[in-house]
């Protein structure tokens, strides 16, 4: 017998890279073969590993980085607008991180530094591409811009915390880390 | 016969004159704790081990140990407001981890992991404190003090010297040191003063030694802090030794 419609849903799960440098998704895919009994569970919408562009209706939304940009702020509302749980993962989405570093400093004086007085810059120029996204003159961690419901911190966080914040939230309980899961650095 | 005092239904005995932390330490029940240094005269300012007697609260580094109190310290309410507490020590400095040495090393931290802070919550301040590099061995990032006083009292009361203190109230209070130019170079510190192992954040570095022991060897990756402070206080006479 065709068990197929017994079988409950899938949770849909949509992951991007804000003001990251994609190091929490090297880090989830360091559940390594743990993605298979996952891939039972879950399928993935907007995320790098499906190439979607655009987040559709979703169960759960897993965000890296902070926002530093003005797309960074369209696209983390996109994800709040269709993300039932949506997850700040890493130093740089919990905190602002490295990017946020830099909110001390004058963002023209930044972008005259690195663009126009370094040296071995010559006849250099600040990016003015209209394509290019618009940069904030401070860098916010995601839950100064939307609601964040839930956070996995540090930098990265390990597959193995990655994966026991996953499957404790998919077995519907609250999420905790631990001693050895969690960390800050 | 000692007298005791029950502690989340725990009967701790204690000596006279002991506060209620060091007969629970004593006696191997952990109080979280930041500015308390077994070594030093409480300063209990930082309010992390706060405890319930009945229906008021007490900072249990300072309060003297009393027979027949009942107290309560590891309940839900309290970690509630310790994790708060902890939370507004991360938003008010600049504690980005990854970029700390002293990262694993520290108190600020190990009480985020063990109250399981997963984040600061409120609104980053990204504090803008100028380093202190003037002196030839020791770096002084003031953008992660959380005015415990640790240093202040090691520098005054064991090494003698007084070469820091705070200045200012409320939200301007800071970290300074005392000389005439306000730079670390012209102190009498070295390296081998008290001051300069009791920092429980990453404010007083010694240069050039950073990120020494790898990720996994650290004092608080092996055990959390919960244990590590019990391993670190002094037993008293009536402090029965923890197992």
């Amino acid at each position: 017998m065709n068990d197929i419609t017994h079988r409950p849903k899938k949770l849909k799960i949509a992951t991007t890279s804000l003001a990251g440098c994609f190091g929490c998704h090297m880090s989830f895919l360091d559940i390594d073969e743990r993605i298979l009994p996952l891939l039972d569970l879950i399928e993935f919408d907007r995320s790098p590993i499906t190439d979607i562009k655009h987040c559709g209706p979703c169960d759960i939304g897993l965000i890296e980085g902070g926002i530093c940009n003005a797309e960074n702020v369209h696209v983390l509302r996109e994800f709040r607008r269709n993300c039932k749980i949506l997850i700040s993962i890493g130093a740089c989405a919990v905190t602002g991180g490295l990017p946020a570093q830099r909110n001390h400093l004058d963002l023209g004086s930044c972008l005259t530094e690195v663009y126009l007085t370094e040296p071995g810059l010559a006849h250099g120029h600040i990016p003015n591409d209209p394509e290019l996204p618009l940069p904030l003159d401070k860098v916010h961690p995601l839950h100064e811009v939307v609601k964040i419901d839930y956070f996995i911190p540090g930098c990265p966080p390990s597959g193995d915390a990655i994966w026991k914040f996953l499957t404790d939230l998919i077995a519907g309980k609250t999420p905790e880390l631990g001693h050895g899961l969690i960390k800050y650095d | 016969m000692n007298d005791t005092f029950q502690l989340d239904g725990a009967s701790v005995p204690f000596a006279p004159g002991q506060t209620v932390m060091q007969a629970a330490l004593a006696a191997g029940h952990y109080i979280p704790h930041l500015c308390y240094h077994p070594e030093f005269k409480p300063h209990g300012s930082c309010k992390l081990c706060t405890v319930k007697i009945g229906n008021h609260t007490a900072a249990s580094c300072t309060m003297p140990a009393e027979a027949g109190l009942e107290i309560e310290s590891d309940i839900e309410e309290l970690n509630a407001l310790r994790r708060t507490l902890v939370q507004m020590l991360f938003a008010e400095g600049n504690h980005f981890c990854p970029s700390c040495e002293k990262s694993g090393n520290c108190v600020l931290q190990a009480l985020g992991y063990d109250l399981e802070v997963h984040t600061a919550g409120f609104r980053h301040m990204y504090p803008d404190r100028p380093l202190d590099a003037s002196h030839p061995e020791i770096l002084l990032d003031f953008n992660r003090c959380v005015l415990c006083e640790l240093c202040v009292r090691a520098s005054g009361e064991v090494d003698g010297k007084s070469v820091f203190a705070l200045a200012g109230r409320g939200i301007t209070k800071h970290l300074i040191v005392n000389s005439a130019s306000g730079l670390l170079k012209d102190t009498n510190i070295a390296l081998t003063d008290k001051a300069m192992e009791v920092c429980p954040v990453g404010v007083i570095l010694k240069k050039r030694v950073g990120f020494s022991k790898p990720i996994g060897e650290r004092r608080y990756d092996q055990r959390p802090i919960s244990a590590q402070a019990l391993d670190d206080a002094p037993r008293t006479p009536t402090g029965a030794k923890h197992e």
